[in-house]
């Protein structure tokens, strides 16, 4: 058992370490980089890194930062309302061709990203899109994992006997849906948000093609710092500690919640 | 409050007049297909349309000014025929094994740990879950530092043992090595804790039925644990293979200044994603690239074909 524990506590200093290395670099200065041994306490440069940060003027960090913000809370609250809606709908009401649409999102489920960027690259062209904040947020405001997800929810979530007391209330179906589904599936929603919201923060490949250096994603700004910056670690470490601070602060304050959703979502898998 | 909404409802249902009856009969038929339109809808245009599109556009020679002819199977037979196309096939293949493995087998061991009674076992899963978080452009840069050649961590800690700085780099098999543990640091936790879901459900009396007839714990492992988690392990094998082949954002901010999007200067660590992108958004062959595009997917099925079948015959 002491083997157990010593195995553990090694495993997470481990996945610990690069992100308390993170914010010590991000505290210093950068002639201690390269020295040996490698500086290990935080030091008192933290605010000057940061004034650095916001004033590189090739990473547009602050604009970045807010994209990223606007980008991700918008896609999150339509995934989860979007999500809930459909999944609703497959798991609880009955219609002609329910089963082969949900197999058709399923199927979806297997299509790599990147597959489509160059096309929708040039859907983006013809509205006009490129370098438009709606170029990141539009395409993803749906997500078949969403839907796969609130559906397997909304089956053991939502009893047919409180549908049922709605309809026979008088309750339109969107009323159903709103007064009685809803708030059954809030757990699982809320799953479903934390993971959007990390993902679309995380999201790259496509607003490094859709967008220009002076209206990034923070992910972007970052990518930038790595190649017009790349001798100033500090810089770069301010900038990436930065970033990464949304999603630490969910992540202390809904860890639990987020490991939960990713066990509960692996067993039925 | 299920029961109590039951008995209550017959009492308050209004009588349904013949004006709501038509009304309530055309809500309960239509809804269902307006609750999943905006997916359908959104998802056709954005995500299917792409994707069919991607197919057409790598027929032609097609750049930034538009179409400019159809080609055929042209962009492909180029393609067949493209030292730097085959070169980030291989790239993303080594890197590929070099990443998963370890990493399946890492987060076996750590879910084993785990899926024992343990004192603080919120903390210790949260700790492992910690990397997922971050993003990968930060990773990138963190682990960058540490496989700097003159500066980095990594080098110094080899020093220690004598072992003379690597340019992490310039050669192929260090610079996978070092985008492969980018990439195990970010995803072990999270594979370890799937199959720390499965072990949680084998039951207890498997393990002590076969305790009983001697069995060792590593037999144990081997005769149970891997058979009952099978499901699991296939679908972490198929999640890092669909990740895996489509690897970019590590690779790219590990490069670094100028070479950051050929992957280093003589491509040795350039992947089918960068490549794509490389035609696509560098050079602006929309044609070429789609025809990348495909290629990708090719590979994901092969290889997503190959891993379920090798897993599908593990006992």
């Amino acid at each position: 058992m002491r083997t157990t524990y010593a195995a553990l506590v090694a495993a997470i200093a481990l996945s610990v370490f690069p992100l308390y290395w993170l914010f010590v670099i991000a505290t210093r200065s950068n002639d201690v980089i390269g020295d040996w041994p490698p500086p290990m306490t935080p030091g008192g440069n933290l605010f000057a890194n940061l004034g650095r940060l916001f004033g590189a003027e090739e990473a547009y960090f602050l604009t970045g930062m807010i994209n990223s913000a606007i980008a991700a809370a918008t896609v999150t609250v339509c995934v989860v309302f979007f999500s809930a809606l459909a999944g609703f709908a497959f798991a609880k009401l009955r219609f002609r061709g329910r089963n082969a649409l949900l197999l058709v999102i399923l199927g979806t489920m297997m299509i790599p990203v990147q597959m489509g960027i160059i096309p929708l690259y040039m859907i983006m062209v013809k509205f006009g899109w490129q370098n438009q904040l709606q170029a990141v947020i539009v395409p993803f405001l749906v997500s078949a994992f969403g839907v796969f997800l609130m559906r397997q929810y909304a089956e053991r979530a939502v009893p047919d006997e409180l549908i049922e007391a709605a309809y026979v209330d008088g309750c339109s179906t969107f009323r159903t849906f709103r007064t009685v589904a809803l708030p059954a599936l809030r757990p699982g929603a809320a799953v479903l948000g934390l993971l959007t919201f990390m993902a679309t923060w995380n999201e790259f490949l496509w607003p490094l093609a859709v967008l220009e250096t002076d209206n990034p994603t923070v992910q972007v700004s970052l990518s930038q710092l790595s190649t017009s910056y790349y001798t100033d670690y500090t810089l770069m470490f301010t900038g990436a500690l930065v970033a990464i601070l949304p999603l630490l602060v969910i992540f202390i304050a809904f860890g639990r919640q987020i490991i939960g959703g990713i066990m509960e979502g692996a067993v039925k898998a | 409050m299920v029961a109590d909404l039951h008995v209550r409802a017959p009492r308050t249902a209004p009588d349904p007049g013949p004006t709501t009856r038509w009304w309530t009969r055309a809500d309960r038929r239509v809804s269902p297909y307006v609750f999943i339109a905006p997916f359908f809808v959104i998802f056709t245009v954005f995500g299917l349309y792409p994707l069919a599109y991607t197919a057409w556009v790598s027929l032609h020679d097609w750049g930034i000014a538009g179409e400019t002819g159809f080609v055929g199977l042209d962009n492909y037979a180029t393609l067949m025929a493209d030292p730097d196309f085959w070169n980030a096939v291989v790239n993303t293949l080594g890197m590929f094994v070099m990443a998963t493995v370890p990493q399946l087998v890492f987060a076996l061991i750590l879910a084993t740990l785990l899926n024992q009674p343990l004192r603080g076992r919120t903390l210790f899963r949260l700790g492992v879950l910690a990397p997922i978080v971050t993003s990968v452009a930060a990773v990138g840069i963190v682990f960058s530092q540490i496989y700097d050649r003159d500066a980095g961590v990594a080098n110094g800690l080899l020093g220690l043992i004598g072992v003379d700085p690597i340019d992490w780099r310039a050669g192929r098999l260090p610079s996978w090595f070092a985008i492969s543990t980018m990439v195990d640091w970010r995803w072990t936790g999270y594979n370890s804790l799937i199959y720390l879901a499965a072990m949680q459900t084998v039951p207890r009396v498997l393990y002590e039925a076969a305790a009983i007839d001697g069995a060792s714990r590593t037999r144990q492992f081997f005769s149970i644990t891997i058979p009952m988690i099978k499901p699991s392990l296939i679908f972490t094998v198929i999640i890092s293979t669909i990740g895996g082949l489509q690897l970019f954002t590590e690779p790219l901010i590990f490069g670094q200044g100028d070479f950051a999007i050929s992957g280093g200067s003589l491509r040795q660590f350039q992947t089918v994603s960068m490549y794509m992108f490389e035609n696509a958004f560098r050079d602006f062959d929309y044609g070429y690239g789609a025809a990348v595009a495909w290629m990708i997917f090719m590979l994901i099925m092969v290889v997503a074909l190959i891993n379920y079948l090798i897993t599908r015959r593990m006992r």
